[in-house]
């Protein structure tokens, strides 16, 4: 979750008064987080800039009905999950999006395949923009259900009450999805981190 | 507590949300299971690493549209 601007509380005062550029200031904070969310979401970044542009601009237009209950970042954010999920509805993506995976045993639990240890430090084995490269491209192995709530809990920091809220899903069915994501990315990520990894470098980059 | 066990209550630990007592016995199978202890670490790991990256830069071209968009709304409402 993106750090608090200081005078957010002011800025959105003032946008609500009819300040464009305090609704500009809002919006260059947290665009790159809006975006990103995006990405993860729908999986493309055309899609992505869909989310951004429409959130911004339903936020803009709604801006009167923003009361300061939560953080503004929080009520954009349940803008651009809205925008997006209406993506994948269009395609189909959200209701189908099932639970299965190839490897569960009879009684519906993960079974780990990749068992080794990782080597160097993540943030050290590669570069800045590779790692985030790599995350981008695991993430988008996950079913578009589950990557939206990886995104909302692990990455935009939303606690699993809020995942749960913002997608209107009870709070087992965000923890079970939560902990089958944790493990299967876990085991794609330790094809690049682990100690005798495959793939050092992203896709793109090899 | 079996191996099969932990992974279940893996989020659960790693959140700080698992029992005081059912915490103590995922740690005492930790002990002796190297499986389990490998596949706790490197799921933490997993959410530490995506959890302490930054989104990248938002791309010039879609900060350009995005901008443009609203001169252009902005532009239109001034008359107002």
């Amino acid at each position: 979750m993106p750090t608090h601007l200081d005078n957010e509380q002011s800025l959105v005062a003032a946008a609500q008064a009819g300040d464009s550029d305090a609704f500009v200031a809002l919006l260059n904070h947290y665009s790159r987080h809006i975006y990103r969310l995006g990405v993860s979401i729908t999986g493309n970044h055309h899609d992505a800039e869909d989310v951004l542009q429409e959130a911004s601009l339903k936020a803009y237009t709604a801006l009167a009905e923003f009361r300061g209950n939560s953080r503004f970042y929080t009520w954009l954010v349940r803008i651009a999950v809205n925008v997006a999920l209406g993506k994948l509805r269009k395609r189909a993506l959200w209701k189908e999006s099932s639970l299965d995976e190839p490897r569960e045993s009879e009684d519906g639990s993960y079974i780990p395949l990749e068992i080794e240890s990782w080597g160097a430090n993540p943030e050290e084995a590669c570069l800045k923009s590779d790692l985030q490269q790599v995350l981008s491209e695991v993430i988008q192995k996950l079913d578009p259900k589950s990557r939206t709530i990886f995104t909302l809990r692990d990455v935009e920091k939303f606690s699993i009450e809020e995942t749960a809220q913002l997608l209107s899903l009870s709070i087992p069915v965000v923890k079970t999805r939560l902990l089958r994501s944790r493990l299967k990315l876990r085991e794609e990520l330790t094809k690049y981190f682990g100690k005798g990894a495959r793939n050092a470098m992203p896709t793109s980059h090899r | 507590m079996r191996c099969r066990q932990v992974i279940d209550k893996i989020s659960d630990y790693l959140d700080g949300e698992l029992d005081p007592e059912l915490v103590r016995e995922l740690e005492r199978h930790l002990e002796h299971c190297e499986d389990c202890r490998v596949v706790v670490d490197t799921t933490h790991k997993t959410v530490e690493i995506f959890y302490h990256t930054e989104p990248a830069a938002l791309p010039e071209d879609v900060r350009g549209r995005l901008n443009q968009m609203f001169t252009q709304k902005f532009h239109k409402e001034e008359p107002r």
